[in-house]
């Protein structure tokens, strides 16, 4: 009887401890989709057209997710300059479009044209972080802001033609915001596409996706991404063991740097429009929280943190739309996504002395 | 006297930090005015045992201690310094707790303030009374007074020298009018010689009021100036407890540093005659704390050489700068072939390696697996446990190879843990030391620099790992340098021992030589 009670204790106690390691805010937010979910039904929103959105939206944002994982297993911290990734991936979509390719070629030669570009900011970007060692996060938060800031200017003044992106009336200057269907819109999502019913799985986007992170995976079974986790873990460790550091972290940024950039094209490509100027501002912080709801810490993250981190956060925010609307005809949807990037960015930088130092 | 209870008596003190015993059956007493001086290397247990004393938190969250502290014949039991404070015992640490923008008067008497009531007071209850200001300079002058040495009451502590810190602490510990009891932790260490001469008068002086004092220093000279008892304490154990007239420096160290020189040299060889293998020629690093100033040493193929002397006279120095992690200058010829300075790739590339006394900093991974810490040097620097994949195009981590390995030195080391996979951090400080070891072993290194192996882990521990040190050696012909403060761990594997004094090697003498021998050298141009 008494053994009974011993195992069941050791249970609860089993139980408790992998709660406790899921951690507070990915319970909440867990516990908040799955209610989405059940609500979603009476306010008249179909299961289905639910989950193919959330699948979707998965589709979109996993690759700028997945960006941050380089940095972070170096030791550099969360990638809050993305947009220098994404600014990257900019001019890779928007010379491609300029250069007059069309279809599936414009995706591909998108992501060819921004890899030299990523290549250099990366290198930039990754020199910057070498010389700021501690500080990473905040430099980041800046170096974004302010290249974002410039190529607002540069889109003016690049002498763009094509008018399916300039504006209308100069015929210079790229506009905001415009439409990509005759080049690479749903270029990976229409690929092999499944559709059952009302639910629509956008199987190459997912590939792609996987393909990806596949590589990274494999990248950090290598000797090199070996050493790459081991300087996140202990760079002093590193240097002792003849790691040069500093070389280290720049491949870590250049990787993350690229992964952004062809981020954003996968982002666009499901869109189906480019956004310009002020739009890659907005990327970094869902980015960024999404990996820390995964369960990923500042120096910390793996390949499922990511795919989770991704489904719960682009999960709450398509859902909460539908069912609130549909039960206050009120949306805050917005106003609820920024409280959660925000608050979830707090939470994990306050965690983030529990790593051993 | 003698019907009268001692101030403090400790019976069969005894703690372990989870298994590792640490201090074992202490005991001692002390009378009233009574200056007791408390000696032994660092790690003999000294400031455990103090910790117990002052009722230090983390004393009772490792498990408590055995054994009683009576205090007037009284049995005590402390459950914070809080208690020990009220009870009259005060202690002044090594490190400073001052509070730099205020006074001396100010931090003398911090939180113990005479107030006067105010009309808020009344309110708002008594926190928002006012400091008499007049009543605290007078109290802060009695405590002053009462040491015998003079500081200024109203100077900010920021202005001070560092010795006026260190009698500030011991002034707010004096204007505690309950204070029987004054336990001073290497206080001497950050003064002057006149500073110093000045606290020990004031020793004098507390002792004449009927304080006693515990006085720990390194600093043997003061003992004998000062106290009316010394213990020696080594190993957790407290060796001798004699009058101070009746014992001098010799005899002290020799108690301190140990075991009987017959005792250490059983299994000793003579020391190899062979060819040099290393030549370090006009060394300097710069390194905080520990600099080097112009080391030349010449190291003997196959041979343990260690490198003993005082904290801080740059022992730990010469292996830092060798391997590259702190800068450095002059010129290191090994096998023949002139290792460039300040790249730690290229003595790696050498077959050099290095087992870093800061295990937590330098010497671990401390959030990853045991696997990961003992096999990421080999596989960053031979390629070791690497699969080649695509025709050799990517080097795959093979991670049946880095098990088998970490498996092997998990037997070979006896490392104690739950499985290979478990976190550098989850194991205690002995098993964490093997694994750096582990580490270095898998380098098959040609020459291993292994610095202060020994600290902070249990006796236990110590003796295997010292004893696969030599093992390595013995085995495999691997030159070893050892760099240790334990004079007697270098005897007790080392061929020669070469003692670091002042930033240079102060003289090269074989392992067999007398500690007296040694502990000269160590002083000899102490800076």
């Amino acid at each position: 009887m008494s053994e009974v009670k011993e195992m069941k204790r050791t249970f609860i106690d089993e139980v408790r401890e992998k709660l406790k390691s899921f951690g507070l805010p990915r319970l909440i937010i867990t516990a908040f989709l799955l209610l989405m979910f059940i609500i979603a039904p009476f306010t008249g929103a179909n299961f289905w057209v639910q989950i193919t959105n959330v699948i979707n939206r998965f589709s979109w944002n996993a690759v700028l997710v997945l960006a941050m994982v380089p940095m972070v297993h170096s030791g550099c911290g969360l990638n809050f300059g993305l947009p220098v990734g994404i600014i990257a991936g900019l001019l890779g979509a928007t010379l491609s479009i300029e250069w007059g390719f069309t279809g599936p070629l414009s995706f591909v030669m998108a992501i060819v044209i921004a890899t030299p570009f990523a290549l250099l900011f990366g290198l930039a970007y990754g020199w910057l972080l070498n010389k700021i060692k501690g500080g990473e996060m905040m430099i980041a938060t800046y170096v974004g802001f302010s290249v974002v800031s410039f190529f607002c200017m540069m889109w003016l003044v690049l002498p763009y033609k094509k008018p399916d992106m300039a504006w209308g009336f100069e015929g210079t200057g790229l506009r905001t915001t415009f439409p990509i269907d005759k080049y690479y819109g749903g270029v990976l999502s229409n690929f092999l596409r499944i559709q059952i019913g009302r639910l629509v799985i956008p199987t190459g986007a997912l590939l792609f996706f996987a393909l990806l992170a596949l590589m990274i995976w494999a990248f950090l079974h290598t000797k090199t991404g070996t050493a790459m986790t081991a300087v996140g873990s202990n760079a002093t460790f590193a240097r002792a063991a003849g790691i040069n550091v500093d070389r280290i972290r720049m491949l870590s940024v250049v990787m993350s740097t690229w992964l952004a950039a062809v981020g954003i094209l996968v982002y666009e490509q499901g869109f189906g429009f480019v956004q310009l100027y002020n739009a890659p501002f907005n990327m970094a912080l869902p980015a960024v929280s999404a990996i820390l709801i995964g369960g990923a810490t500042a120096n910390k993250a793996s390949i499922t943190n990511v795919i989770i981190g991704t489904i719960l956060f682009q999960g709450m925010v398509t859902m909460t739309p539908t069912v609130m609307n549909g039960l206050i005809n009120l949306d805050i949807s917005e106003v609820l996504r920024v409280i959660v990037s925000n608050g979830m960015i707090l939470y994990a930088l306050t965690r983030k002395t529990e790593a051993t130092r | 006297m003698s019907n009268q209870a001692p101030l403090l008596e400790l019976k069969n003190i005894k703690k372990d930090f989870f298994g590792n015993q640490v201090l074992e059956d202490i005991n001692l007493t002390l009378d009233e005015g009574e200056v007791l001086g408390l000696v032994g290397e660092n790690g003999a247990g000294k400031s455990t045992l103090m910790k117990i004393l002052f009722g230090m938190t983390d004393i009772r969250d490792t498990g408590g201690y055995g054994g009683d502290v009576l205090l007037n014949g009284q049995k005590v039991n402390f459950n914070s310094p809080f208690d020990a404070l009220a009870a009259g015992i005060g202690m002044v640490h090594q490190e400073f707790s001052l509070i730099p923008g205020f006074t001396a008067t100010e931090n003398i008497l911090l939180n113990r303030e005479p107030q006067k009531k105010s009309v808020a007071a009344e309110v708002f209850g008594e926190r928002l009374n006012t400091l008499d200001r007049k009543d605290m300079q007078r109290q802060a002058e009695e405590a002053i007074d009462k040491m015998g040495v003079r500081i200024e009451g109203e100077m900010s502590i920021n202005d001070m020298p560092v010795g006026h810190k260190q009698f500030t602490e011991i002034a707010r510990e004096l204007s505690k009018a309950q204070l029987k009891l004054l336990i001073l932790d290497e206080p001497t260490a950050v003064l002057t010689e006149q500073e110093a001469e000045a606290l020990l008068d004031s020793i004098r002086g507390m002792s004449k009021r009927g304080i006693a004092v515990i006085f720990i220093t390194h600093r043997l000279q003061e003992i004998l100036n000062v106290c009316n008892k010394v213990a020696v304490m080594r190993d957790g154990v407290l060796v001798k407890d004699v009058p101070a007239a009746e014992t001098n420096i010799t005899e002290i160290t020799r108690w301190m540093v140990g075991r009987s020189v017959t005792d250490s040299a059983k299994d000793r060889r003579d020391p190899p005659e062979t060819e040099t293998i290393m030549s370090i020629q006009r060394l300097w690093v710069d390194m905080p704390g520990e600099t080097v100033r112009d080391v030349t040493l010449d190291v003997r193929r196959g041979e343990i050489l260690g490198i003993g002397g005082l904290a801080g006279q740059g022992k730990l120095g010469i292996p830092n700068g060798v391997m590259g992690l702190y800068p450095a200058g002059g010129k290191v010829v090994f096998d023949g072939k002139e290792i460039p300075l300040n790249q730690p790739r290229a003595c790696l590339d050498s077959q050099l390696a290095f087992v870093s006394e800061d295990r937590r900093g330098v010497g671990l991974l401390l959030d990853e697996s045991l696997e990961w810490n003992i096999a990421f040097p080999a596989m960053q620097i031979h390629d070791r446990f690497l699969k080649p994949v695509l025709g050799g195009l990517v080097k795959w981590r093979d991670e049946k190879a880095i098990r088998e390995v970490t498996a092997r030195y998990i037997d070979d080391l006896k490392i104690k843990c739950t499985s290979s996979k478990q976190k550098a951090k989850e194991l205690s400080g002995g098993n964490q030391q093997k694994v750096c070891l582990a580490k270095a072993f898998a380098l098959e290194p040609k020459f291993l620099f292994v610095s202060e192996p020994t600290r902070g882990i249990d006796v236990g521990a110590k003796a295997l790992v010292l004893e696969a040190l030599k093992q390595f050696n013995r085995d495999s012909g691997i030159t070893i340098v050892m760099i240790s403060s334990e004079l007697e761990e270098l005897r007790q594997i080392c061929d020669r021992i070469a003692i670091v004094s002042g930033g240079r090697i102060a003289g090269i003498l074989p392992a067999g030589r007398s500690s007296e021998a040694f502990g000269e050298l160590m002083v000899s141009s102490v800076v």
